[in-house]
């Protein structure tokens, strides 16, 4: 086998909430009742123009969730057994190859072929000279850095066409595939598309997907020879760094509410259902919980983290181990504090439901309460569910930065936008300024985050216009 | 802030009203100004500090970010002096600096040239000058009857004090020789913590006694204050009003530099008795954060939240400018001022500023008057000429800054543990690994993107400007570099590789057993600057295809692992106490390891041979003979690489052209009283380079209106639909 | 009512001593005692008979719930949890692990945090206010769909950018105000005003959006209606009739936090350098002195807590139909 697969904790857990975002999916197909809103979700375009958006993340983000070790090239002859590299990589590294291995020595800007600093340059005669030296990688292919311009120029149209190409048969094989469907005739389907006039925004989805179709061809086709996004201090693609970031944001937007969602939804039924006691002392607990401000309990949790690991190094013997543990408990201490509110809602919501007849029916038929409470409350509380998870998202993710800040956010060594940010103050302040690591991380985290906004606020609509936060 | 404010920010655009309001109520200037407008125009020279000082007291105090205040303001009887090169001790309130008499194990006296192994002790008898007065403060101020004033508050009488400034009446004393020995009593008292205490107990005579009778006194008394002066020390006694003697065990010529520490200088009995009532603790008036002293400077404004505020002090006894200097200070007008009455500046305002680019910021505004430079900064301030030298850019010529350099004593090293099972022990095939990775790390790679080229990587232990330090070809490191046309050139990265597979890890692979060799680096580096660092240093195994694992932990995890040996690579660095070899090599001496006897060896490194010599080395005077045996020692040292050795890091610091007399010295931290400068200059350039830009904020206003137009209009529109 | 806010102070003391617990679990877990003696003895020099005397002085020699050595009463209260969890209920924070006041540092503190969190505070209620009634007043026009999509945005722009950009611009290009620091009295105003704007735009997408829906659902009521049909104008319709009623979940909504104004904003005093409790906070946590981390975490759950109670009084103070009991 050339590769050993390596699956990293929160790896699994990824794959845990694909299958049940997909069982959800299957299950709300069947129950009118959820698929109606859902339809409502499909009708807005500017939520189906950020969920496209959105895809593209979570697509980054799943290719970056499947870790392996490649087999060693260099196989030692007197050892027989095959051994792999203790490298761990995903696919997504794999695909981005050339950015990864593209480091130059230290900052370089977008499109730069010059480094950004001067070096002093030994000749072989022996006299030095302290200039801009030619960029290793970038614009390598380049005789004279004068050619740069009608370079890039160059690529950006091939790249257009190429794009425009594959959407227009895209588009094609879309129109072809609804007008054998609705028995309508190509042209028919092409003039509805064009005027807007379908059920689900197609014209707007389609647009979003050509104009991303084209960003990532003019991608494909400069990355390879140019910094999109420059290089950082030790000279590594901004680009590459900020799409590994992706996965990070991602999971700290998802696992964390996934983390939380078992304790809320069962504490919160249960406060609402039992009332008396159990509710006294489930509201005790999240009042005490709520009260800590969030920022030191996190600080404190992840120092003993730290303490943790550094007493157990055996079980943390790589650098993407370390992270990838810390990066799990962080989504755990935040999901701790943030599940407090959905909590208190869910208690209000189930104290109003056990007033409903068919609940007051079941108890008086003696359902068992776990019953009722699975059969009855929860799936009627579902939405509320729903709701807070899509837009406790993007807080989420805009807390990373913040806490990467302060210092207890994730692993240094991972790529983040709250540790780019983070660093970028200090670039900052540099002369000329070295704006594209904080650019790239603004441009990355406003997208998803944006898209997210945008999405949560038509699944918030969709599944209850009445509840606000 | 009071309620004017307020009602201010209360208003519809409150920013422009308050643009307003400064702008009228201060010079045009002054927008940006970060100090009081009053203050403009004065001799106040501005400072920073990064982090606030923990620790005031003289005998606590061991960190270059305190003594930048406690050394203006506590004297100890001698100092460096300012412009000479090497570095020269000469007396500060002594009457000069003493030779030290040596005597036999029945005090009987020896000659000065007897042999080491002869002397017991040697006795330092110090004169002061007389006519020295403390600075005005509350602890010397005497009622009509001659009692203290305030030595006796009660506590409602404290409670409404909140700062020093609050005790109206102040008053003075003459500096006596008691006051030295009271400081030196206070070094043995368990409930300070002096950090020195562990070392100077094995010099000073009765110094561990000492501190167990103080320490049975504590235990009886609970009251906080405990005269000092009913204690006896052996080691220290007064021989007259302006006379007193120090004794030590054995001989020790470094033991007069440590009396040119803030740890020796005086604490008046006053001070103590006056921090020590009950009380002031809760308002934290304490001697920990206040200081008492003879010094040029006084501490007026104490909030280490904020500022902290040097003034003259008006009881400061005659001082100086230096009439002589190393040749050439002459010509860039460092003697200007010789045999002027020192200090030339009335105030010195320090400001806490945590992060370096506000702060190098203001330093370009011209609110600060002197600055190093941050790594984010150098592009900026320093070009690199053809011939390698730094200068300063256009930009920071035209503004009239001057800058000048010095290689820090000081080493920062890649420390190998020397009792892990891989890279420690002092088996040829550990030697060669190590000696692999000491290549591998290219220092002048690192200095170089790192620091600017702020740096030399270190040839050894022992930085330039120490004595035992040697240039040029007989300096460098034949293990790791080879001398190649008149410099040192890094050994190529193919040695490297030969000394690997010579250790047996072919290829980063050990080849006994196939698995590819894993290595770890310890460290404490959790911030984003770190993390281009350790990603650097990855790289830098990676050339041997070896797979660097960053341990990264906090600093308390951090220490326990050098503690407990359990670290294996790991970065540390030491900065020197005083001018000394021995204050360099110690560092490798085996006694002095991080394992078991918590000193200041973090490789734990542990040679026989290095060992003898270093004691041989130790007590010696600077000579051809020293040098021999340094020489042996460092090559020692390189051959076992307990070290992959490091760099010394340069200082740049940079000031404007207004102030004067600024000469780099990196053993003397009395040096504010040298300094002078123009403050009507400063005025000048401050409101040239300040000019606030003011279209944006008319644009955006002028936009948001034309923004509304349309919508007005539409409202309209629809009002009169309605109706 | 009086009752009531007994009742409900009564209420808080479990809960402060259940923040007690855990905050003690959590810090003595995380660090042994050995650690902070040698964190807080600097790094040259430090000798285990240092480490054990910086422990008995600072009380952490102690063992940490039951003392067996001691007698009677002293059995509990000469412990780590008595000296240094449980006299947190008398405000008695005792000293920092670095030997200052904590009580001393944090009643100066509190007042630079207060100077740039109520100033944000008022003027961001404000400028909210003010732009959602505004969209709200020109519902249906390019003027509210803009704003609501402009909110959005900046909803979905980290907080850091705003601050690194204003102090970027506003002070380094423009020499409008200082880069960061901090004066007493009237002096403040120049230090205070680049954090509040920012702090105000930073806040700006989200509450007015907010607001925002809370106007228009007024706006849709009937009374708003007959009021209309009376013939009042818009504008007197809005102000009159709209804003109060607005105002009651706006107001109920932000009481909360009013009590942790005084503790200031963490990374806002951190960047601009005022030496607030926030900044405390922050050092605290970077130098590892947990004795601060504990007292704030402290204060701030018992600031809290007072903003739940504040609330629920002010549900009953806006609105007379809602009953405590």
């Amino acid at each position: 086998m050339p590769f050993v697969p390596a699956i990293l904790l929160t790896d699994w857990l990824v794959y845990f909430i694909l299958t049940v975002v997909v069982a959800f999916a299957l299950y709300a197909r069947r129950h009118e009742h959820l698929r109606a809103p859902w339809r409502r979700v499909t009708r807005r375009p500017l939520a189906m123009s950020a969920l496209v958006v959105l895809l593209v993340y979570v697509g980054i983000g799943l290719l970056d969730s499947t870790h392996f070790r490649l087999r060693d090239t260099e196989q030692d002859v007197a050892v027989s057994e095959t051994r792999y590299s203790h490298e761990v990589l995903s696919v997504l590294d794999i695909l981005l190859k050339p950015l990864r291995e593209s480091s130059e020595k230290t900052y370089s800007a977008p499109f730069a072929v010059y480094a950004y600093t001067r070096e002093t340059i030994v000749h072989a005669d022996g006299s030095t000279s302290h200039i801009y030296p030619r960029l290793q990688y970038a614009g390598a292919h380049l005789h004279d850095a004068s050619e740069r311009p009608l370079d890039i120029a160059k690529r950006v149209a091939v790249a257009s066409i190429q794009g425009t190409v594959i959407w227009i048969i895209l588009l094609s094989a879309f129109a072809y595939f609804i007008a054998r469907r609705k028995k309508e005739t190509f042209g028919e389907v092409l003039h509805r598309l064009r005027r807007g006039q379908t059920e689900v925004p197609w014209r707007t989805i389609l647009l979003t997907v050509g104009v991303l179709l084209i960003l990532v061809f003019c991608a494909l086709h400069l990355a390879p020879y140019y910094h999109l996004f420059g290089s950082d201090q030790v000279g590594r693609d901004v680009l590459y760094k900020s799409l590994k970031s992706i996965r990070t944001g991602l999971l700290i937007g998802t696992l964390t509410t996934l983390v939380m969602l078992p304790f809320a939804i069962m504490l919160g039924i249960m406060a609402g259902y039992f009332r008396s006691w159990a509710d006294d002392i489930i509201q005790y607990v999240y009042t005490t919980l709520s009260s800590i401000p969030g920022v030191l309990l996190i600080a404190a949790a992840i120092l003993s983290l730290q303490v943790y690991m550094a007493n157990h190094p055996e079980d943390f013997n790589t650098l993407i181990v370390r992270s990838d543990t810390r990066l799990l408990f962080l989504c755990l201490i935040l999901g701790v504090t943030s599940w407090t509110s959905l909590c208190r809602l869910l208690r209000g919501e189930t104290l109003k439901l056990r007033e409903v007849d068919y609940v007051q029916a079941a108890v008086a038929l003696g359902a068992r309460h776990t019953k009722i409470m699975m059969r009855h409350i929860f799936p009627n509380v579902m939405h509320i569910v729903l709701i807070t998870v899509v837009l406790d998202f993007s807080g989420l993710v805009l807390a990373e930065a913040v806490l990467s800040y302060v210092g207890v956010g994730v692993d240094p060594t991972m790529d983040s936008w709250g540790n780019m940010i983070n660093g970028a103050r200090l670039e900052m302040a540099r002369e000329p300024i070295v704006w594209w690591n904080l650019a790239a991380a603004f441009v990355f985290m406003f997208g998803l985050v944006l898209a997210a906004n945008l999405f949560s606020d038509a699944v918030r609509d969709a599944f209850d216009p009445r509840l606000r936060r | 802030m009071d309620t004017r404010g307020h009602s201010i920010f209360q208003l519809p655009s409150a920013a422009l009203l308050v643009f307003t309001l400064c702008a009228s109520g201060s010079a045009w200037s002054a927008w940006n100004n970060p100090y009081p407008a009053d203050e403009e125009g004065k001799n106040v020279l501005y400072s920073a500090f990064s982090e606030r000082p923990k620790h005031l007291d003289p005998v606590r105090s061991y960190s270059s970010n305190e003594y930048v205040f406690i050394a203006q303001i506590y004297e100890p009887p001698f100092q460096y002096h300012y412009l000479k090169r090497p570095y020269v001790l000469q007396p500060l309130t002594a009457t000069a600096v003493p030779e030290p008499v040596y005597l036999d194990k029945n005090n009987r006296r020896l000659p000065a040239k007897a042999p080491v192994a002869s002397i017991a002790y040697s006795l330092y008898t110090i004169r002061i000058r007389a006519g020295i007065h403390y600075q005005p403060h509350p602890c010397f101020a005497r009622d009509d009857n001659g009692n203290y004033r305030y030595h006796a508050l009660t506590r409602p009488e404290i409670a409404e004090i909140g700062s020093i400034a609050d005790f109206h009446h102040t008053g003075t004393r003459e500096l006596v020789a008691a006051d030295y020995i009271y400081q030196i009593k206070r070094l043995a008292d368990p409930k300070l913590h002096s950090p020195i205490y562990g070392l100077m107990s094995q010099y000073i005579l009765g110094l561990g006694d000492l501190a167990r009778s103080i320490a049975a006194r504590r235990r009886d008394v609970t009251d906080s204050y405990l005269d000092l002066n009913e204690f006896e020390l052996e080691g220290a006694r007064v021989l007259d009003r302006y006379t007193y003697q120090v004794k030590i065990r054995g001989k020790n010529p470094q033991f007069l530099y440590w009396m040119a520490m803030p740890f020796f200088a005086p604490m008046p009995l006053e001070a103590d008795r006056f921090f020590s009532q009950p009380g002031m603790q809760e308002k934290n008036i304490t001697l920990n954060w206040y200081a008492v002293g003879t010094g040029p400077y006084m501490l007026t404004v104490n909030d280490p939240n904020r500022q902290m505020v040097l003034e003259r002090n008006p009881n400061y006894h005659d001082d100086f400018y230096p009439l002589e200097g190393e040749p050439g200070d002459e010509s860039t007008g460092l003697l200007a001022d010789a045999g002027k009455r020192l200090p030339f500046i009335d105030k010195v305002v320090f400001s806490l500023e945590k992060e370096d680019i506000p702060y190098w910021s203001k330093f370009l505004q011209g609110y600060y008057d002197r600055s190093g430079i941050s790594a984010e900064s150098f592009d900026q301030a320093i070009r690199i000429s053809s011939t390698g030298d730094s200068m300063l850019t256009d930009e920071m010529a035209d503004k009239g800054i001057n800058l000048l350099t010095s290689v820090a004593t000081s080493t920062f090293y890649f420390g190998f543990n020397m009792e892990d099972p891989v890279v420690g022990g002092y088996t040829e095939r550990a030697r060669t690994l190590r000696q692999a990775i000491s290549i591998a790390i290219d220092f002048e790679e690192q200095i170089s993107i790192f620091l600017n080229g702020r740096g030399i990587a270190s040839q050894g232990p022992i930085p330039p400007g120490i004595f035992g330090y040697k240039t040029g070809r007989e300096g460098i490191n034949p293990h790791v570099y080879d001398w190649v046309s008149g410099q040192a050139q890094r050994k190529s990265i193919a040695v490297a590789k030969r000394l690997l597979a010579q250790a047996g890890y072919p290829n980063g692979r050990d080849a006994r057993s196939g698995k590819p060799l894993l290595l770890y680096f310890d460290t404490t580096g959790t911030g984003p600057e770190d993390k281009a660092r350790l990603e650097w240093m990855r790289k830098q195994f990676k050339k041997l295809n070896i797979e660097l694992v960053v341990r990264a932990t906090d600093y308390n995890r951090f220490q326990d692992k050098m503690l407990n040996g359990t670290a294996q690579m790991f970065v540390w660095g030491w900065n020197a106490d005083y001018p000394d070899p021995e204050n360099f090599v110690f560092l490798l001496y085996g006694p002095n390891k991080k394992v078991q006897n918590n000193g200041e060896n973090a490789a734990n490194y542990d040679s026989p041979e290095f060992n003898r010599l270093f004691e041989r080395m130790k007590d010696m005077d600077n000579g051809p003979e020293r040098q021999q045996i340094i020489d042996a020692m460092v090559e020692i040292a390189r051959r076992d690489s307990p070290w992959a050795w490091g760099f010394h890091p340069k200082q740049f610091s940079l000031q404007h052209r207004w102030l004067y007399n600024v000469k780099p010295n990196l053993m003397a931290n009395n040096t504010l009283k040298y300094l002078r400068l123009d403050p009507s200059l400063r005025v000048a350039k401050r409101v040239q380079w300040n000019q606030p830009v003011l279209w944006p904020l008319l644009v955006v206003l002028l936009g948001s209106v034309a923004a509304m137009i349309p919508a007005v209009a539409a409202y309209r529109r629809r009002e009169t639909r309605i109706i | 009512m009086i009752a009531y806010i007994i009742r409900r102070i009564f209420y808080a003391i479990p809960i402060l001593i259940g923040v007690n617990v855990l905050t003690f679990t959590l810090f003595f877990i995380v660090n042994s005692p050995d650690d902070m003696a040698r964190i807080h003895l600097g790094v040259k020099r430090v000798t285990p008979e240092a480490v054990a005397n910086w422990k008995a002085e600072h009380g952490y020699d102690r063992p940490l719930l039951w003392n067996n050595t001691a007698q009677s009463a002293d059995r509990v209260t000469n412990t780590i949890f008595f000296e240094h969890s449980v006299k947190l209920f008398m405000f008695d924070f005792g000293r920092s692990d670095d030997g200052r006041d904590i009580g001393s540092d944090i009643a100066k503190r509190m007042w630079p945090s207060l100077a740039i969190a109520l100033p944000t505070f008022m003027v961001g209620l404000l400028t909210y206010i003010t732009f959602a009634m505004l969209l709200a007043f020109f519902r249906g026009t390019y003027v509210d769909t803009g704003g609501v999509v402009l909110c959005v945005v900046m909803m979905s722009i980290s907080g850091l950018f705003y601050i690194i950009l204003g102090q970027y611009v506003f002070s380094k290009l423009w020499h409008l105000v200082p880069i960061s620091g901090f004066d007493t009295g009237i002096n403040a105003i120049k230090f205070l005003i680049l954090p509040v704007i920012i702090g105000v735009v930073g806040g700006v997408g989200a509450s007015t959006r907010l607001y925002r829906t809370f106007f228009l659902e007024e706006i849709n009521k009937d009374y708003v209606r007959t009021a209309r049909a009376k013939g009042l104008s818009e504008l007197r319709v809005l102000f009159h009739h709209v804003l109060k009623n607005a105002m009651i979940p706006i107001l109920t909504g932000v009481v909360v936090i009013i009590p942790l104004l005084f503790i200031g904003s963490l990374i806002m005093e951190s960047f601009f350098a005022i030496p607030g409790l926030g900044s405390y906070t922050i050092d605290a946590i970077n130098s590892q002195d947990f004795a601060i981390v504990r007292a704030m975490v402290f204060l701030g759950s018992v600031l809290y807590i007072i903003g739940l109670i504040l609330t629920d009084i002010s549900y009953t103070v806006v609105d007379p139909r809602v009953r405590l009991h």
